[in-house]
């Protein structure tokens, strides 16, 4: 199998052009941290962009910052630390739950729309991105958005290149929208509410006007008892003052409440963005799921009725981490039934190949929607080469 | 004017009566508009200097309505203008002749809201402020607002993908957007995302924000409602030069405050809105700056005192933090009659460009020598966090020729935008105002791809076809 890897965007386009013209199948790649993720597809060949790395623009004062899709995550933090920046959404990083090696690329965040826990208020890796270039499958170079963030020329291209996981492009560069990083940040945990209760409990710190910038539930689980997580940011007096609020509202819920600060409190928030709360060894399989917040503690007590589940939950309610048995097909029809029930999606995160293979591993679409993904998929890949089945069949 | 629209299908014309017989069986009388007299109030939106008569106007009340008005036109090969409040900046809902205009102002009712899962259901044709009027009572308020927000609908805003004053912290329409029921053109209806966040497969509700209406007709939408905060207050400055005021921008996001707004005025636009407004603004500097921040009374404080140190290095000649609801209403009512009142001074154009904040002087002075050499003048508003750009170029439509040279004016500051590594549309949408300077921003292959998509929804070119793309050149699928 041949591995390609393309030096610059031109490159890039006469390897896919040639692989059009044979009709040789790639599978689109960063450092392949997240080679085990989506559904497994046969190809012929390969194309990574880890030759592809450097800011090639960083305006701090405008909070922008382009580059090239192969560079690690971690140099963009890096880069952005030095000017008291971040990327607003707080990606995850999959290796601790996928135990692979390797430095996940910017390209990949922007690929497959990676954010944390900050997404809840801050938005999605796609609310940030605000330009892509990338190589279609016809082996053309196109661009769409820019470096300003406020722009509706033409169709936003950007958002589809977010999450479509290489099966529309190969991204060469991307242009994310960034944010100061703020000078304190402080969480308020609140101890041994049940599920409900906390989702309650968080659904009224978001609902306040206190800025919450992070809203998880960790359930009990062994001797730990449960804690439900609300994050606070900005300046620190204003820290104070609504960390004050904040327990004066949720008094009512009851249980002792104690606030987090600094290192303590940013393993617990890494632990949540990288799922790692769910401290499961690979012999399980992993869902994720975004439902309405509202929904969540009923969505969660649903699986636990028919799988020995664990799960923990992040936005508030709306995004629950489940950890499931592998037998037969890893909770997918469970899964799926409890979408259908209410309402949201769930993505196989982890699991051994052949369940991948043999189960939907993101959320069915309905006839039209799969339509007009077919559809799209020509309209960019007429021939279907790039990262063929990744998401879906046919896809 | 100096647009040019498709010439009409003569074939279609030729059926018009036909085709309002079979409009007319899937409607009642009352939701379909014939007579010219009628049909005339629908012949442009904000883009006033364009008219075209619609064929016929069809006002739908459901879903199940707009789906088969739209199997109607897909099978009978009519041409769909859809349509919300018609407030569009840029041509996005004037119709054409062979086409029929597809409003959807009737359907504008709230239909189910969740505080605690913060969301709001809506039909599309709920205006902007009537979702912020529906969850006002709970404290809540719908984030994006454009200027339009009394008139406009959200079927329009996410259309256009429209943004406003507060999208530096709160973002546009596209980062507010949960889910959407929409049409196709063959009247499938789908359902995209819902009340959770991120839908899954591909981000077709990104696609559809600021598709203006050529992918589908939304009849339905899930939007967020975010909690209000305490309150807000603005502080008002004064520069003697440009740069100084551009420097202060930069200064005071380096510090790491995002103001909830960050406007930028320059000295015609605050002499106009002056006059207008008796804002107290200070006329005798070149540049002022509103920034606003949120928070409790005493965050509010911390954060200006903080903002006013910032500033002080950039000698502002002004420096006034309002000091109460009376002030802080004065200071916004200058800004917010901008366009109002340039409009009672001039006859104007308003230009919608986005630029790298850091390019404002360069940008000002350009935008300067261009309007001189077209012999106009020109005030300039600008959202100074997010680089969007608001020239107003003023002529006087009385003399002949001005109004040509305006838009000349308008297509060389935009191309001046995209230039200096910006775009051709902010917030107000391409429609057709600025579909034929595509090119200057787009290459083959990038507008080529834009087109593909669209063929996916829309092979025929039915859908609001005479906007976005240049009419040369198209593709279908």
């Amino acid at each position: 199998m041949t591995h390609h890897l393309p030096r610059d965007e031109q490159e890039a386009c006469a390897i896919i052009r040639e692989a059009s013209d044979k009709g040789t199948l790639l599978s689109l790649a960063g450092q392949n941290t997240k080679a085990e993720m989506g559904r497994p597809n046969q190809t012929d060949a390969s194309i990574s962009s880890t030759a592809m790395t450097g800011v090639t623009l960083y305006e701090p004062a405008e909070m922008v910052i382009s580059v090239r899709s192969g560079t690690p995550l971690s140099d963009v933090v890096r880069t952005l630390a030095e000017k008291g920046q971040e990327l607003p959404f707080e990606p995850m990083d999959y290796r601790p739950l996928l135990g692979t090696r390797g430095e996940p690329t910017i390209g990949a965040v922007a690929a497959m729309n990676i954010s944390g826990p900050r997404r809840i208020t801050a938005g999605a890796a796609r609310d940030s991105l605000i330009g892509v270039r990338f190589v279609n499958g016809r082996g053309e170079a196109v661009k769409s958005g820019g470096r300003v963030m406020k722009n509706v020329t033409g169709l936003d291209l950007v958002k589809l290149m977010a999450g479509s996981w290489g099966t529309l492009g190969f991204l060469t560069e991307v242009t994310f929208k960034v944010l100061p990083k703020q000078e304190r940040r402080a969480t308020l945990v609140l101890r041994g509410l049940k599920d409900a209760q906390a989702l309650e409990a968080l659904s009224q710190a978001l609902g306040s006007p206190y800025d919450v910038t992070g809203a998880a539930h960790i359930p009990a689980r062994d001797r730990q008892g449960a804690s439900t997580l609300i994050r606070l940011e900005g300046f620190s007096v204003s820290v104070d003052y609504r960390l004050g609020e904040l327990r004066r509202l949720l008094k009512p819920f009851g249980g002792s409440t104690d606030i987090l600060e600094r290192g303590g409190a940013d393993a617990v928030w890494q632990s949540i963005r990288d799922a790692t709360v769910l401290k499961d060894g690979a012999d399980r399989a992993i869902w994720r799921v975004s439902t309405a917040p509202t929904k969540g503690a009923e969505f969660a007590k649903f699986i636990a009725q028919s799988l020995d589940a664990q799960w923990f939950y992040d936005w508030g309610g709306g995004l629950i981490w489940i950890s499931v048995p592998l037998a037969e097909d890893a909770g997918a029809s469970v899964l799926r039934e409890a979408t259908r029930t209410f309402g949201g999606h769930a993505t196989l995160v982890r699991a051994p190949a052949e369940i991948r293979s043999a189960v939907d591993v993101f959320e069915p679409q309905a006839d039209a929607l799969m339509t007009l993904a077919k559809g799209i998929k020509a309209a960019f890949d007429p021939k279907g080469i790039l990262n063929p089945g990744r998401m879906y069949a046919g896809v | 004017m100096t647009i040019a629209f498709p010439k009409p299908d003569e074939a279609v014309l030729g059926r018009r009566k036909e085709i309002i017989e079979g409009l007319g069986r899937l409607l009642p009388p009352e939701a379909l508009i014939v007579s010219e007299d009628e049909r005339r109030a629908f012949e442009t939106d904000g883009l006033t200097a364009y008219r075209r008569i619609p064929l016929a106007v069809a006002l739908p009340s459901t879903t199940e309505e707009v789906s088969a008005i739209m199997r109607f036109c897909h099978e009978h090969g009519v041409k769909v203008v859809p349509r919300g409040a018609g407030t569009s900046l840029s041509g996005g809902a004037i119709p054409q002749e062979d086409a029929i205009v597809l409003g959807v102002s009737k359907m504008n009712r709230v239909l189910d809201v969740d505080f605690a899962g913060r969301t709001a259901r809506v039909q599309a044709g709920i205006t902007n402020l009537g979702i912020s009027q529906a969850v006002a009572h709970e404290g809540f308020f719908y984030a994006p607002d454009p200027s339009s927000q009394l008139a406009c609908t959200i079927a329009g805003n996410i259309a256009m993908n429209s943004g406003g004053a507060h999208c530096l912290k709160y973002g546009v329409t596209t980062n507010n957007l949960l889910g959407v029921t929409m049409v196709l053109l063959d009247g499938t209806v789908v359902e995209i995302g819902g009340e959770h966040l991120d839908s899954s497969g591909y981000d077709l509700l990104g696609l559809i924000c600021g598709s203006e209406g050529q992918l589908g007709v939304v009849t339905e939408a899930v939007v967020r409602i975010l909690r209000a905060a305490e309150g807000a207050r603005p502080a008002l400055f004064g520069f003697e030069r440009v740069e100084d005021a551009g420097a202060c921008v930069a200064a005071i996001i380096a510090a790491g405050i995002i103001p909830v707004a960050l406007e930028y005025m320059d000295k015609p636009a605050i002499q106009i809105c002056e006059a207008f407004a008796h804002a107290g603004y200070p006329l005798d500097v070149e540049a002022m700056l509103i920034v606003e921040v949120e928070g409790s009374d005493q965050e509010i404080d911390d954060m200006l005192r903080r903002i006013v140190a910032i500033a002080e290095p950039f000698k502002p000649k002004t420096m006034k933090v309002s000091q109460s609801e009376a002030e802080s209403a004065a200071i916004w009512k200058g800004r917010k009659s901008a366009f109002g009142a340039t409009g009672r001074v001039a006859d104007y154009i308003c230009m919608d460009g986005t630029i790298p904040t850091g390019q404002l002087p360069y940008v000002l002075r350009r935008i300067d020598e261009i309007v001189k050499s077209y012999g106009l003048g020109v005030a300039n508003v600008f959202h100074a966090g997010d680089g969007n750009l608001h020239p107003l170029v003023m002529f006087n439509t009385n003399v002949p020729g001005e109004m040509e040279k305006a838009e000349k004016a308008g297509e060389d500051i935009l191309k001046l935008c995209v230039e200096v590594g910006g775009c051709l549309t902010g917030e107000h949408g391409v429609g057709i105002e600025k579909r034929d300077l595509m090119t200057c921003q787009f290459n083959e292959a990038d507008l080529a791809q834009q087109m593909r998509v669209r063929g996916v929804f829309d092979p025929r070119w039915l859908l609001n076809p005479a906007k976005v793309f240049p009419l040369e050149g198209r593709l279908a699928a």
